[in-house]
């Protein structure tokens, strides 16, 4: 507690290797839950995002997966600072994004762009392609030359396999497919280091999809782009990724570079959500043994106790899992690499077979969440507590 | 080779008589001042007591409208409907809006993707239940409660005596998908259609309603039309498959014979186009060129076309039938395609 510096940035004397590029540390991000008649009174919290430690390598492709309400948007908006962090740090080539003000955030900014979900509602329906293109560069001073910026708006196009003759229509205009080219044309535009991208196919019809895959993959080349894909399509994910972090309520339950993670999943929820999922084969299809788990995710406003997943774990301890929170860590194990990490109690067991599945009872689960059309009154501000 | 030597279990199966009988379906929607458009034309399809039979496509593709017209569900203006749907005997398209009314929860229900939407937000889902019963078995509700009760308990509703009592949005998706799936078997039908029924569910859950459906229709008999885009879904799930494209089906097959050798261009395009969980990373899609907007009306050609690596000349000119083809070996292969992909492919 000498000076003030290490007192607002705790975390700078651990060092971030150069191949870092985001280095997150214990982030959490929650919503206040407001009620009453002016909803001036805070009765909860959503613990959208809660202890997030994870590092995104320069170059590399980070795949987020889990499933709807687990925090993966709320995350890679607090990555860009979109939405304000409760907790913890996010150091973008080592600079606290939290310390950024004014006109240095907005230059941070340029360096980490976003691609959406829904390609039609995060363009504006009144500008053309064209001008929807130019905006960010504008405002990044890279339009200065028109000449230039014509060239440069070509060279967009042709990069995400539109003709120029996109440029003077309307998003409207355009297929789910090519509207989701333009979305990453505008996020290239200003030439950014990384590019989160939140289900950027999951809109998409099935053999579009594969187009756009392919689109993200070349340009990473072309641009060394570096990526956080957030999706729930584990397929896509594993595909694109060549490292992948799985979420559960909030925080991530395992991590490993993609092959090894499908290889040997070892935590008990990524095992069920890599078995839920349907395989395009027959034969495969009726071998496979499901893990069907009980019951629904528990609301984030109400997390359980210790291990999160214990209320729906197939191998849930007597010790521990409901009052122990576990951490990511890696495990010694045999074929299971330092890059590997479970938030697991009994990974070693579990993998071991000395630990056997067992019945879960299915507890109800209360919708609490703050849903815009819910019966009860409840609305949920951004923002830290 | 129509002839089979050996009798199977499915074709005793087929020999029955098929419950419901789609002949020359069309849908064609019009509008003042625009060209009519063909939602669906001329689909034909068989659905046997205790089969599920998979429509499969992409959005847009005409897969609900199908449903819809066979539930007469659709608006009552703005569309003609041709063609027939017979179920046990009867022509469900000829029937009057109150005797269709009757049928529909009776003897053919539908599940929808959206539950919340097809639930009453004001009215207890145990009471929404017990209203199909009171409405087509005139139980009273004193008798229909337990019944309901019984019901939510089956489907996997944990704690039902106390569900029943609760509004649509204390629920859960899954658990809403559970109720409106109680809903649809309250009185037992030999029909249910599911329209994407697991499409706006998480991966956990979709996996507990599909084998939930799967258990139904096992136990009961009961048949399935199960309406998707996703081929995972059919694969593990359907005992034929028919492939939609731009309104018509395109392909036909038992689904180990469609996933072992599609025949059509689509249905391979869409099978390498999809990532797998379950084979070698790293290799790059493959995928269909262009998008549905890049159609070809059917008139006179092949809607798929401009996005088929296949199309001959032909293809630009006439358009292909729907066509008996060799090689299913238990269900009839049919096939809309002047250039198929051939069988060793
Ligand atoms: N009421 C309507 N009026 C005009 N056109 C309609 C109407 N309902 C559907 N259509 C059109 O009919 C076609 C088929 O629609 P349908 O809803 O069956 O597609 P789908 O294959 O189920 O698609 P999705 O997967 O998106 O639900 C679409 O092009 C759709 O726009
Ligand atoms: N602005 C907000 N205010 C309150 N709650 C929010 C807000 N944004 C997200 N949440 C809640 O945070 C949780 C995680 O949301 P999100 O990150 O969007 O999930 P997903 O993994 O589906 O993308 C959800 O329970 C969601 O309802
Ligand atoms: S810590 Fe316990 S409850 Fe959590 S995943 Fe491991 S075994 Fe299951
Ligand atoms: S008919 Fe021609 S264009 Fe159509 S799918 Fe067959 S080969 Fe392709
Ligand atoms: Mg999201
Ligand atoms: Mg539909």
């Amino acid at each position: 507690m000498s000076t003030a510096a290490t007192e607002t940035t705790p975390q700078d004397d651990v060092a971030v290797p150069d191949d870092v590029l985001v280095d997150v540390r214990g982030l959490k991000v929650h919503f206040p839950i407001k009620r009453g008649v002016f909803f001036d009174r805070t009765v909860g919290h959503v613990y959208a995002v809660d202890g997030m430690d994870m590092q995104i390598k320069r170059g590399e492709t980070y795949g987020l997966v889990g499933e709807s309400g687990c925090g993966k948007s709320t995350f890679g908006r607090a990555l860009l600072r979109l939405e304000e962090p409760t907790e913890g740090t996010v150091l973008f080539d080592g600079v606290d994004v939290a310390s950024l003000k004014g006109e240095t955030l907005r230059r941070k900014r340029q360096d980490m762009q976003m691609v959406f979900q829904d390609p039609l509602s995060s363009l504006d329906p009144r500008q053309t392609v064209e001008s929807l293109l130019l905006e960010g560069m504008q405002a990044h001073g890279l339009a200065k030359d028109g000449k230039a910026a014509t060239a440069r708006l070509r060279e967009l196009l042709s990069a995400v396999g539109l003709p120029p003759a996109a440029l003077r229509k309307y998003p409207h205009e355009f297929s789910g497919g090519q509207r989701q080219r333009i979305g990453i044309a505008r996020a290239l535009s200003v030439n950014p280091q990384l590019i989160v991208a939140d289900e950027p196919v999951s809109a998409l019809d099935v053999s579009v999809q594969a187009q756009v895959v392919n689109l993200l993959e070349e340009l990473q080349e072309e641009f060394s782009l570096t990526y956080l894909v957030v999706a729930h399509d584990l397929a896509v994910v594993r595909h694109i990724s060549d490292r992948v972090g799985v979420m559960y309520l909030g925080a991530l339950v395992e991590e490993a570079d993609a092959d090894d993670l499908y290889a040997m999943p070892l935590h008990p929820y990524t095992r069920a959500l890599m078995s839920a999922v349907p395989v395009p084969d027959p034969t495969t299809e009726d071998r496979r043994e499901r893990i069907i788990l009980a019951g629904d995710l528990p609301s984030p406003a109400n997390p359980p106790t210790g291990c999160r997943f214990h209320t729906r774990c197939p191998w849930k301890q007597e010790e521990r899992c409901d009052t122990e929170r576990p951490q990511l860590r890696t495990i010694e194990l045999e074929g299971v690499p330092g890059t590997h990490r479970v938030a697991c109690h009994f990974a070693e067991q579990i993998q071991r077979g000395e630990i056997q599945p067992h019945e879960v009872d299915v507890s109800f689960v209360e919708q609490v969440d703050a849903q815009p059309d819910d019966a009860t009154p409840v609305t949920v501000e951004p923002g830290a507590p | 080779m129509t002839a089979t030597t050996t009798r199977t279990s499915r074709d005793a199966r087929t020999s029955r008589e098929p419950l419901l009988q789609v002949r020359d379906l069309s849908v064609t929607f019009r509008r003042s001042g625009e060209e009519p458009f063909h939602a669906v034309s001329g689909v034909s399809f068989d659905v046997q007591p205790g089969q599920t039979v998979g429509l499969v496509g992409e959005s847009g593709c005409g897969k609900s409208v199908t449903s819809l017209a066979i539930m007469g569900l659709l608006p009552k203006r703005g569309n003609t409907v041709t063609g027939e749907a017979v179920f046990e005997g009867t022509d469900l398209l000829k029937l009057s809006p109150k005797q269709m009314r009757d049928r529909r929860g009776r003897d053919v229900a539908m599940i929808f993707q959206d539950p919340l939407s097809s639930l009453n937000p004001v009215v207890p889902i145990g009471r929404q239940v017990t209203e199909v019963m009171e409405r087509h078995q005139g139980l009273s509700r004193k008798e229909a409660e337990p019944k309901a009760r019984e019901l939510l308990d089956k489907v996997g509703i944990p704690d039902p005596s106390r569900r029943l009592k609760e509004y649509p949005h204390q629920l859960s998706g899954g658990m809403r998908q559970r109720a409106l799936i109680a809903m649809a078997l309250a009185c037992a039908p030999r029909l249910l259609i599911a329209d994407e029924p697991t499409t706006a569910l998480d991966v956990t859950i979709q996996a507990q309603i599909l084998t939930l459906l799967k258990d139904l229709v096992q136990d009961s008999d009961t048949a399935l039309i199960m309406i998707t885009h996703d081929l995972g879904v059919v694969a593990g799930l359907c005992d034929e498959v028919n492939v939609l494209y731009g309104g018509r089906i395109v392909e036909r097959a038992d689904r180990h014979d469609l996933f072992a050798r599609p025949r059509h261009p689509y249905t391979h395009g869409l099978l390498a186009s999809i990532p797998r969980l379950d084979s070698a990373r790293g290799e790059r899609l493959n995928p269909v060129p262009g998008s549905v907007a890049d159609n070809l009306p059917w008139d006179h050609a092949c809607a798929f076309a401009p996005r088929c690596s296949n199309a001959v000349e032909a293809c630009r000119t006439t358009q292909p039938e729907l066509e008996r083809i060799e090689g299913g070996v238990e269900t009839p292969r049919l096939l809309r395609c002047h250039n198929p992909i051939s069988e060793e492919a």
